[in-house]
């Protein structure tokens, strides 16, 4: 037996963070009635604009600044077109997706970078050190703590805050947010693009980090893994950890368990992380979706 | 008044230019190229570019280039080659494996156009096949690894299973086995050619499982990159050079040399003698190259490996040389025996001591 649980457990963690951070900035954007299935777009366009602002900066982490605004900045296209010009949610959403992947492959024309420039792992000082726990939680890179304290912050923010509040209630029912004089599409537009800065966040964390290079399509899917693991934790942040980590403790897990030569077929294994998570968004009661989710407002009606 | 004037001038040249190029087009040979990835992804697709620009340099003017890139394998294939075709090229070069039936498809219907197909073996009249013999690429990493391993495990990220990489695999596993009798490979079979993100993930779980070599049979650099964070771990550049990652990680590679065969079937189509040809060449007709050993190898390891360089690429020695024996025991060669083409082409087994099962 090769595998080592400790070093497994650590690689879920960093394979599962990009798709928990883009999963938590759509988890707040459908928390205030927008569906944005862009987020692969978003994803793949701050991957291309993280690995450009990082390398030529020399600093990763002015590369995870220029990713986060990437997002936002693509993710206000479809604030404009869904919030202002009242389009359908899902095309406009499907639209931008398509948009970002041949829009990075633009941008990503001839993107040069070193292999030199990589995030540094902390050492936790004294946590680092605790045998089993410590290389497990302790020795990571920040960007792994940070989602973690996004998702939390993102738990704070909806559960005890005014603007929490005003953000669900925009979520829930939009006409009567409206009548109470919150101005409905104000809220949508901030919360679409907090979901856009969380995307690009989630694709520059591939693109420095993870593989860490650029090439075309680098994401693969892990927008749409997020969208999923949203409906997963039923959008409640904490469920949300449990989801990424989930699938991203079984793609590790797969991958380990054919190196290790297990005598099952690979194609159930290359399946599996799909599967799970497929079964559990089966087994699980369904959470209740925000009421106005998907739905188009105009301040008129 | 004046606007109108200026529409109908405007009209006329526009209606010009469209007559005046395709008249000015037919002199020139029309050289297509479908890719299966980005011309940038560093490794397959870019090699087969970066030859395909060679030509181009070569014949200059008197060729037409076009190119599709991140044409995915399946009926859209279909789709890009035949808009190409339409589009008046002369020759399309398709340079995926899940091209091939794709191409013989297509090439039914445009009996005038030529075909050149990579890494099948599917033929027609106006289609010709042609691949490399990597597996003797692989007989030399193999050689390196079974020296330089210190753990005495290799990995493997194996992309699609197909006979190319099955051979791959067992011809690096028989000459690091041959070196270092202790040598274990690990298999992990991704089902892509080029997902960055999925490399790095298996290069990583290879790593921590004690391998301390790690070949690639996908288009990346991305296992390059987990190597070089993890230290003292060893890896192979795939397709182009992968020079950057030298001198360690990367100690060696295997190239892709594609240029004189391009060159050599466009002037065929120029002078009109193209036929249908099934063309497969290794070390010695330049078509796979062993990149710069680097000094991270002990010189007496990249002493016999340059040797074994040498002697396949004179002929004097073939890396599937008996006795061999197939994973499950039987016999494949005998004693002295050399595996023929038709054997070699639809390799479909492991051989003796491999872990695992092959994917169907």
């Amino acid at each position: 037996m090769d595998i080592n649980p400790i070093l497994l457990l650590a690689a879920l963690m960093v394979a599962s963070t990009p798709i928990l951070l883009a999963a938590i900035g759509e988890l707040v954007v459908e928390r205030s009635g927008v569906l944005n299935l862009g987020v692969e777009g978003m994803m793949i366009v701050g991957a291309v604009c993280g690995y450009i602002a990082g390398h030529s900066s020399g600093n990763p982490y002015l590369g995870f600044v220029g990713a986060a605004a990437a997002g936002a900045a693509l993710s206000l296209i479809f604030a404009v077109l869904t919030q202002f010009l009242l389009t359908n949610q899902v095309a406009t959403g499907l639209g931008l997706t398509m948009f970002g992947l041949g829009l990075s492959s633009l941008i990503g024309q001839g993107a040069k970078g070193s292999p030199d420039l990589t995030v540094s792992k902390l050492h936790i000082p004294l946590l680092a050190d605790i045998p089993v726990v410590g290389p497990i939680l302790f020795q990571h890179d920040v960007m792994v703590y940070l989602s973690v304290a996004i998702v939390a912050g993102v738990w704070a923010f909806l559960k005890y805050s005014r603007a929490g509040l005003i953000l669900r209630a925009v979520g829930e029912n939009h006409d009567a947010a409206h009548a109470l004089g919150y101005n409905v599409r104000a809220v949508r537009v901030l919360a679409i693009m907090f979901g856009g800065a969380c995307a690009g966040l989630a694709g520059a964390y591939i693109s420095l980090v993870r593989v860490p290079q650029w090439i075309d399509g680098i994401t693969a899917g892990a927008g749409w893994i997020a969208l999923a693991i949203v409906v997963f934790a039923s959008w409640k942040p904490w469920r949300l950890i449990a989801g990424a980590y989930l699938f991203g403790g079984v793609t590790v897990l797969q991958l380990n368990l054919q190196a290790e030569g297990l005598k099952i077929p690979v194609e159930y294994l290359s399946m599996a992380p799909y599967l799970a998570t497929i079964v559990v968004l089966v087994m699980i009661r369904a959470g209740r979706a925000p009421a106005s989710l998907g739905k188009s407002f105009h301040p008129s009606t | 008044m004046k606007r109108r004037t200026l529409l109908a001038t405007g009209a006329g040249a526009a209606m010009a230019a469209a007559l005046g190029l395709p008249a000015r087009a037919q002199d020139k040979t029309k050289v297509g190229f479908i890719y299966v990835g980005p011309i940038n992804d560093g490794g397959w697709t870019q090699h087969h570019h970066h030859s395909a620009m060679e030509m181009v340099h070569h014949f200059g003017d008197a060729v037409d280039f076009v190119y599709q890139e991140n044409v995915p394998e399946g009926p859209d294939a279909e789709r890009a080659i035949t808009q190409m075709a339409l589009g008046g090229a002369d020759i399309i070069f398709t340079t995926s494996f899940g091209f091939m039936d794709p191409t013989i498809n297509v090439a039914a219907n445009f009996p005038d156009v030529k075909f050149e197909h990579a890494t099948g073996y599917k033929q027609a009249d106006n289609v010709s096949v042609y691949s490399a013999r990597f597996y003797e690429g692989r007989a030399i990493q193999g050689t390196l690894a079974g020296r330089i391993t210190k753990s005495n495990k290799v990995g493997y990220i194996a992309s699609v299973p197909i006979p190319e990489v099955i051979r791959g695999i067992n011809s690096a596993y028989l000459h690091a086995k041959k070196v270092n009798p202790d040598v274990e490979f690990k298999v992990i079979w991704i089902f892509e050619w080029l997902n960055p993100a999925k490399e790095a993930d298996a290069a990583k779980a290879l790593i921590e499982q004690g391998c301390d070599v790690v070949l690639q049979h996908t288009d990346s650099t991305a296992p390059h990159q987990a190597a070089k964070e993890a230290g003292g771990v060893y890896t192979f550049g795939q397709a182009a050079d992968m020079a950057e990652y030298g001198p360690m990680p990367r100690i060696s590679s295997i190239i892709d040399n594609w240029s004189p065969y391009y060159i050599e079937r466009v002037q065929a189509v120029i002078d009109g003698t193209w036929g249908s040809v099934n063309t497969w060449d290794g070390i010695g007709a330049g078509m796979v190259g062993i990149g710069e050993i680097s000094d991270a190898v002990p010189a007496e390891a990249k002493a016999e490996a340059e040797a074994m360089r040498d002697a396949i690429a004179a002929g004097t020695y073939h890396p599937f040389t008996g006795p061999i024996n197939k994973q499950d025991g039987s016999a494949w060669l005998a004693e002295g025996e050399i595996a023929n083409d038709g054997d070699l082409a639809g390799m479909f087994f492991f051989v003796e001591g491999i872990e695992g099962d092959i994917p169907s």
